[in-house]
């Protein structure tokens, strides 16, 4: 549950029963529970958790969400329990009564995960017939996942009166999965839970019906044919999965690669240095990200879109200077560019050891890059989906510059023929520079992307240098075209491959099968024809 | 300059090199076997074992620069054939611990004993002998080179295609060797060894003797590419180096010629391999990272591509400044020097060290014979005479 | 890094200009160096790589010893001489190692070396140590099946943190499913063959136990971990136990994070995350995923050492954010022993202070006393932590006291009969079966 919102139903709650329950405390099993939270011992916690949550008593759901945000302070002297609300307020946890300060001695009441597992299936049971349909839906699902006996009179109650179509389905599994599991429920009422089971159809369905036990010999029948459907369909789904998890790294791949199908493939500067541009786009980032959070926290989830454009100029910054001051004396002998690339890649990532320490640099998630959602039977991370679409974004744009604008002309023509393209008016070494800067800079974009799900460190271009090459190379040098069906040629064969044969041998056998391929096609994919192959 | 100046040149720098080599190979270890230790001109035996280290390395880089330098393939995976080279000396080196291994097995080696193997698996059979072991130094590498070689020339791949491809083989071999599963000591490789030979790694005798010995295929392996070189063959290479499709119109079957080169020159990494792993007493599949190839590749840019000289020279600069960089007060930044030196290299000798000094002194030989031509002429009545006898 | 001072630099660029000026008279350089051999010092090897890929995690301890050495330094030093320390950069490279070491022993002349990290660059320096009879002190959790004359392992072997792991997640978790996860090379691999004996011992039947391996450096984790959430989904409780090394842990955790997989449904115990590590992810998803360590920077003693130690060692590095980790605390255990060694025996000589070891205790930073074994393995404490959103560890378990390492494991079919007595035996691998010293023994 969303801490604000557990927060603000839970000083709903407070108030609720300070107006209506004004109540001497009552001694009893509730009060001996409470002390317990205060022992510091996660046995005696699980206990009090089961306790109070079955106690009927108003003060249970504040206590357990309290618990649950750390907000449930034990004073291990007094034996005292308090609840803080989200707005600074607090109760003595037994009475329910307002105390003006939670003493010093307190500390919050810790949890393990089993506790977290006790305080959800709590909550689950307490928050059914919550206000907010969100908290429903969530507390149904925990419902699910723990389905115990106990909780079955609350979810029936909770299912008369529900209105919510989605929050009924799930209340409905939640029945279906205690009923399966309760010895005493008829066998209509079971053969009912194995269909609701079949229609849900997803891995938790399938470890329900997987793991239930004895059962009449007509439910396991029905089970049976329940758990070969839901495989079959699960099948097809991990094929689908497999395909969007080889796009996803193609995605990668392609991001990576291409600022090198730019500075390798069109200007043919064999630049080791490239994943090092990828590396400066990824500290731009967490430069970017510890300024935001010093200074303006609130734009913490804008930080990335900031980071975009500044890493493309750094970078880019950066790739012009190398081009000015290295590359330009070495046209025409690519192989020598790969030697004083080399150096300098070491030099840069030294650099960046020396100016940020050799450790990772932690650059955080915005919210619109955290999580994921349920897709059919898949699951999709919001992360991959994004960096796919900017992937997308990135290529489509650099394609429609070279296409279309005055500049993308001009490098065009300055690859295909450097004399004739002088000779026309075009200041060739402004556009050489400006070539390279455009690749470095394409490159720190990329470093963005990454700084999103890879480490943030000085080794951190060097995972992608030579991944970025076989794209390049694979697709074929100097068509962007190739480096995009390429990099999801290989993305998608190496997601097919690493179920069957490992992640291992799987990435060894794309290797072999990229020589094998180049034997067959020692130009690439897409070759480019006509003199300029031999030059 | 005329084709006779170049040669005379190269035979001057070549028969320099050789002596030098000799000289080393030859007096490094007697001063460090007879002079009392810690004399002024003994060398410690931790200079020995440095020294050996370039010398393996110099053999590695002159069987890049026979390729590179004279027939224009661009291999980024040369290592891969040392590392082979280094892993058949290192099979046979694992065999003769025989029961002196942590677990006492007198057959399988420690790692295999930890992991629960049970027994030998088939590729190890035979590495107990040295000659089979030999053997393998060469086959392996050479096998590999020529089947790769094979597709590859036939198919015509070419430039950085073929660059990123040889890449590509050396990556897969890193990642298959890293597998605990293939045999081979995953990550920590191949260690701990005892004997060659009879002899004990360690000792002084075995150092020095190995020493000598990696001078001597140093020389050997010189001389090969020598031959190769001014052959008719070598002729042959470097128009395929400047020309290939020409080369191939006039009637040269260029895939037979490259693939002849290529084979040697990985057989010749592989002796550096094997070479390099007693004197180093470890060999672990980190020598398969496409890095190390790179490097490789930049020793003899260093030193001068195409000159032979200057590869082997190149090895040994590059290598000496790495060891000496990383120690002292300097080692948080060698990096910066190292990657500097490469740059400067590049911009400031594209010819390499020994290029830029071939080039300095004949262009002053030929200040030099303009002059003497000069002044000969002015006495060109004394000489005829003796010219006509 | 940050804290190095101006001063430093500046020295090392004017020395840089005259050494490019100079780099042609290498071998003239080379002796010149090696002759300016102090007698008032006694000199102390930092042998950890500070460039390559292990920089990451072995720049720390090299910080830690010029620490800890500073510290002695202003304690008087050791018998009455001032500590000098000697820092080599083997750059991640294993044969380097071999070679750094010997130049450190040779030409250097030091008295002991702190240093490696991984297990092969150990391995690459093993013969070294062992011809030129010297001291190492390898402070990383390895996998055991070692136990060498001229090397302390003051890091955990497996059943100083695998095994309490394991047993953990059994207890207090009922974890009836097992998803051994690592990297591929050694440590993972062994350890695993550990744990799943182990397992098997506890009635783990086989389809109940899961091994995955990935390459080094692996970044794409999707397929992985939509594997270990199938496999959890089987309706028995299911735990992955992490081998996963270095760098590849952030995005395996990013991963784990992203699609969903919470503590509490899925736990993580991890053998190589420590809070170093932690420093540089997003801590918040993670929380409640665990750690098994000898040591965490949030413990607190009661005598206060711990915290004493973390502020020192922050007021050094100048950084009041810099974490403290588990290997530190080892090099701490470790440096600590070798003074106590040296001053018992009133000699650096590295035979006596080798003979002088075992025995020898010194306070660990968790508020115990730790000991050097017989086996040149230590006694330690083993701690489970749950990651908290603040990038620390909330301990939530602990053995009741030191655990004695073990160099040869008791669950491996070829080393259970073996110990390591360097003092009765004088035998790193002597099978108790046969009462023989195996394989060349010393």
């Amino acid at each position: 549950m969303p801490a604000h919102l557990s927060a603000r139903l839970c000083s709903l709650a407070l108030s609720l029963f300070l107006i209506a329950f004004a109540l001497p405390a009552f001694a009893g099993p509730f009060e001996d529970a409470v002390a317990k939270f205060a022992n510091d011992d996660f046995s005696d916690t699980e206990e009090a958790i089961g306790v109070v949550a079955g106690s009927g008593n108003p003060l249970a759901f504040p206590i357990i969400s309290a618990l649950q945000d750390g907000r449930l302070m034990a004073d291990p002297d007094s034996k005292k329990v308090y609840v803080t609300g989200a707005d600074g307020k607090s109760i003595d946890a037994a009475t329910g009564a307002a105390v003006a300060s939670v003493p010093d001695s307190a500390s919050a009441v810790r949890l393990n995960n089993r506790l977290r597992r006790s305080v959800d299936a709590a909550l689950g049971g307490l928050t059914l017939q919550s206000p907010d349909v969100g908290t429903r839906l969530q507390a149904a699902q925990s419902v699910f996942k723990s389905h115990e006996e106990t909780a079955l009179e609350a979810v029936d109650a909770a299912l008369a009166k529900e209105t919510s179509r989605s929050v009924k389905t799930a209340l409905g599994e939640a029945r279906a999965a205690i009923l399966l599991f309760k010895s005493d429920a008829t066998e209509v009422e079971k053969l009912e839970a194995v269909a609701t089971l079949k229609a849900r159809g997803d891995q938790d369905a399938l470890a329900l019906l997987t793991g239930m036990g004895d059962q009449p010999a007509s439910v396991t029948k029905a089970a049976a044919s329940a758990i070969g459907s839901i495989q079959s369909s699960l099948a097809v789904w991990s094929m689908v999965q497999n395909a969007w998890y080889g796009l996803s790294l193609g995605s990668v791949l392609l991001l990576a690669a291409i600022g090198l199908a730019i500075t390798f493939g069109v200007m043919g500067v064999i630049n080791m240095a490239h994943g090092e541009m990828v590396m400066i786009g990824a500290y731009t980032t967490f430069v970017v990200q510890e300024v935001i959070r010093t200074r303006y926290p609130g734009l913490f989830d804008y930080s990335l879109l900031i980071a975009v454009p500044l890493a493309f100029l750094v970078a880019g910054a950066i790739g012009v200077l190398i081009e000015r001051s290295i590359i330009r004396f070495l046209y025409g002998r690519p192989l020598e560019t790969l030697l004083a690339t080399w150096g300098l890649s070491l030099v840069l990532q030294q650099a960046v050891r020396t100016m940020f320490g050799p450790t990772n640099r932690e650059v955080g998630n915005p919210s619109w890059m955290s999580g994921a959602f349920e897709l059919g039977q898949i699951t999709i991370t919001y992360n991959r989906l994004w960096i796919l679409v900017f992937t997308l974004a990135v290529f489509m744009i650099l394609l429609a510059m070279l296409r279309y604008t005055a500049l993308g002309l001009e490098m065009r023509a300055v690859t295909q023929n450097r004399r004739m393209a002088a000779s026309m008016g075009i200041a060739t070494s402004r556009v050489d520079a400006l070539t390279f800067g455009l690749g470095s800079g394409i490159a720190g974009i990329a470093g963005v992307a990454l700084s999103q799900i890879d480490n943030v460190s000085p080794n951190l271009g060097q995972s992608y240098i030579i991944d970025s090459f076989m794209v390049v190379v694979f697709g074929g040098v100097g068509n962007l075209w190739g480096t995009l069906v390429g990099a999801f040629t290989l993305g998608i064969a190496n997601k097919f491959l690493e179920p069957v044969a490992g992640a291992v041998l799987g990435k060894i056998a794309i290797l072999v099968l990229i020589i094998l391929f180049i034997q067959k096609r020692p130009r690439g994919l897409f070759a480019l024809k006509g003199r300029a192959v031999e030059a | 300059m005329t084709p006779h100046m170049l040669t005379r040149s190269l035979d001057r720098s070549a028969t320099i090199f050789l002596a030098v080599v000799a000289a080393c190979g030859i007096l490094i270890p007697l001063s460090n076997l007879l002079l009392p230790a810690g004399s002024f001109l003994q060398v410690p035996t931790y200079l020995v074992a440095l020294w050996g280290k370039y010398v393996c390395y110099a053999i590695l880089a002159l069987s890049i620069d026979l390729i590179w330098g004279y027939c224009g393939i661009l291999s980024l995976g040369h290592g891969a054939f040392f590392a082979l080279g280094g892993y058949a000396m290192g099979m046979y080196l694992m065999r003769q611990i025989g029961t002196r291994g942590v677990y006492g097995n007198p057959v399988l080696p420690d790692f295999m004993v930890f992991l629960n193997w049970e027994k030998l698996p088939w590729y190890w059979y035979g590495f107990d002998m040295f000659w089979f072991a030999a053997l393998m130094v060469l086959v392996v590498p050479g096998l590999l080179a020529f089947c790769f070689g094979w597709l590859a020339f036939r198919s015509r791949v070419t430039g950085v295609y073929l660059s990123i491809i040889t890449q590509a083989m050396t990556y897969a071999l890193l990642l298959a060797f890293f597998r605990n599963d293939f045999g081979f000591g995953g990550n920590n490789g191949l260690t701990d060894f005892k004997d060659i030979l009879g002899f004990n790694v360690q000792a002084e005798g075995t150092r020095a003797a190995l020493f000598a010995l990696s001078c001597l295929a140093l020389i050997v392996g010189f001389l090969i590419c020598r031959a190769i070189v001014s052959s008719k063959l070598g002729k042959v290479l470097i128009a395929v180096r400047d020309a290939e499709s020409r080369t191939r119109f006039l009637g040269y079957r260029v895939e037979s010629y490259k693939l002849f080169v290529f084979t040697v020159s990985a057989c010749m990494a592989g002796v550096a391999g094997a070479l390099y792993v007693p004197q180093v007493g470890i060999i672990n599949p980190s020598e398969f990272a496409p890095g190390n190839s790179i490097e490789a590749v930049i020793w003899v840019a260093v030193g001068g591509r195409g000159t032979l000289v200057g590869a082997a020279l190149g090895a040994v600069v590059v290598n000496y400044a790495k060891t000496f960089f990383t120690s002292g007060m300097l080692a948080p930044y060698w990096l910066f020097m190292l990657g500097a030196l490469f740059i400067l290299v590049t911009l400031l000798l594209p010819k390499g060290i020994v290029g830029t000094f071939n080039a300095w002194w004949d262009s002053s030989k030929e200040k030099r014979t303009a002059a003497a031509s000069v002044s000969a002429a002015a006495e060109d009545g004394v000489t005829e005479p003796k010219m006509a006898e | 890094m940050f804290s190095k001072s101006t001063h430093d630099i500046a020295a090392s660029f004017s020395r840089r200009g005259v050494l490019a000026a100079t780099a042609g008279l290498v071998l003239g350089l080379a002796s010149l160096t090696g002759a300016k051999a102090a007698d008032d010092t006694i000199k102390v090897g930092v042998l950890h790589s500070l460039s390559g890929t292990m920089a990451i995690s072995e720049t720390t301890l090299k910080d830690t010893i010029l620490f800890l050495i500073d510290e002695q330094n202003k304690k008087g030093g050791v018998l009455g001489k001032k500590l000098e320390a000697v820092v080599v950069d083997p750059a991640s490279n294993w044969p380097l190692f071999a070679e750094k070491a010997r130049e450190l022993i040779t030409k250097d002349k030091v008295s002991v070396v702190f240093g490696c990290w991984t297990s092969v660059s150990r391995k690459s320096v093993l013969p070294v140590f062992k011809e030129l009879n010297n001291i190492l002190f390898y402070p990383v959790q390895y996998e055991g099946e070692e136990s060498e004359r001229n090397v302390f392992y003051t890091g955990a072997a497996p059943n100083q943190q695998a095994i309490p792991a394991v047993d953990y997640l059994m207890k207090e978790e009922k974890v009836k499913r097992w998803v051994l996860a690592g990297t591929d090379y050694v440590y993972p691999r062994t350890t695993n063959k550990i744990l799943e004996a182990y397992l098997k011992s506890k009635g783990v039947a086989q389809e109940d136990i899961m091994i995955n391996y990935t390459p080094f450096g692996h970044s794409d984790w999707q397929t992985i971990v939509a594997d270990i959430k199938k496999f959890g989904s089987a309706g028995k409780k299911t735990a992955v136990v992490s081998t996963i090394n270095g760098d590849a842990n952030v995005p395996f955790y990013k991963e784990l994070g992203n699609q969903g997989i919470k503590a509490k449904d899925i736990p993580v115990v991890a053998f190589s995350v420590g809070e170093e590590e932690l420093a540089g992810i997003d801590t918040k998803p993670l929380v409640g995923h665990l750690a098994a360590w000898n040591y965490f920077e949030s413990i607190k003693t009661k005598d206060g050492s711990n915290e004493k130690f973390i502020k020192d060692w922050q007021a050094y590095t100048k950084n009041p954010k810099r974490v403290t980790n588990d290997p530190m605390e080892a090099h701490v255990i470790g440096f600590n022993m070798w003074v106590k060694a040296v001053e018992k025996v009133k000699s650096t000589d590295p035979d006596k202070v080798i003979d002088a070891l075992p025995g020898i205790e010194a306070p660990n930073l968790t508020g115990g006393v730790s000991k050097m074994l017989p086996n040149h393995h230590i006694t330690k404490p083993v701690f489970i932590g749950e990651i908290k959103a603040n990038g620390q560890f909330d301990v939530v378990w602990k053995t009741p006291g030191l655990v004695a390492g073990d160099a040869w494991s008791k669950e491996l079919e070829g080393s259970k009969d073996l110990i390591g007595d360097w003092v009765g035996k004088k035998c790193g691998n002597f099978n108790t079966k046969t009462n023989k010293c195996l394989g060349s023994g010393s």
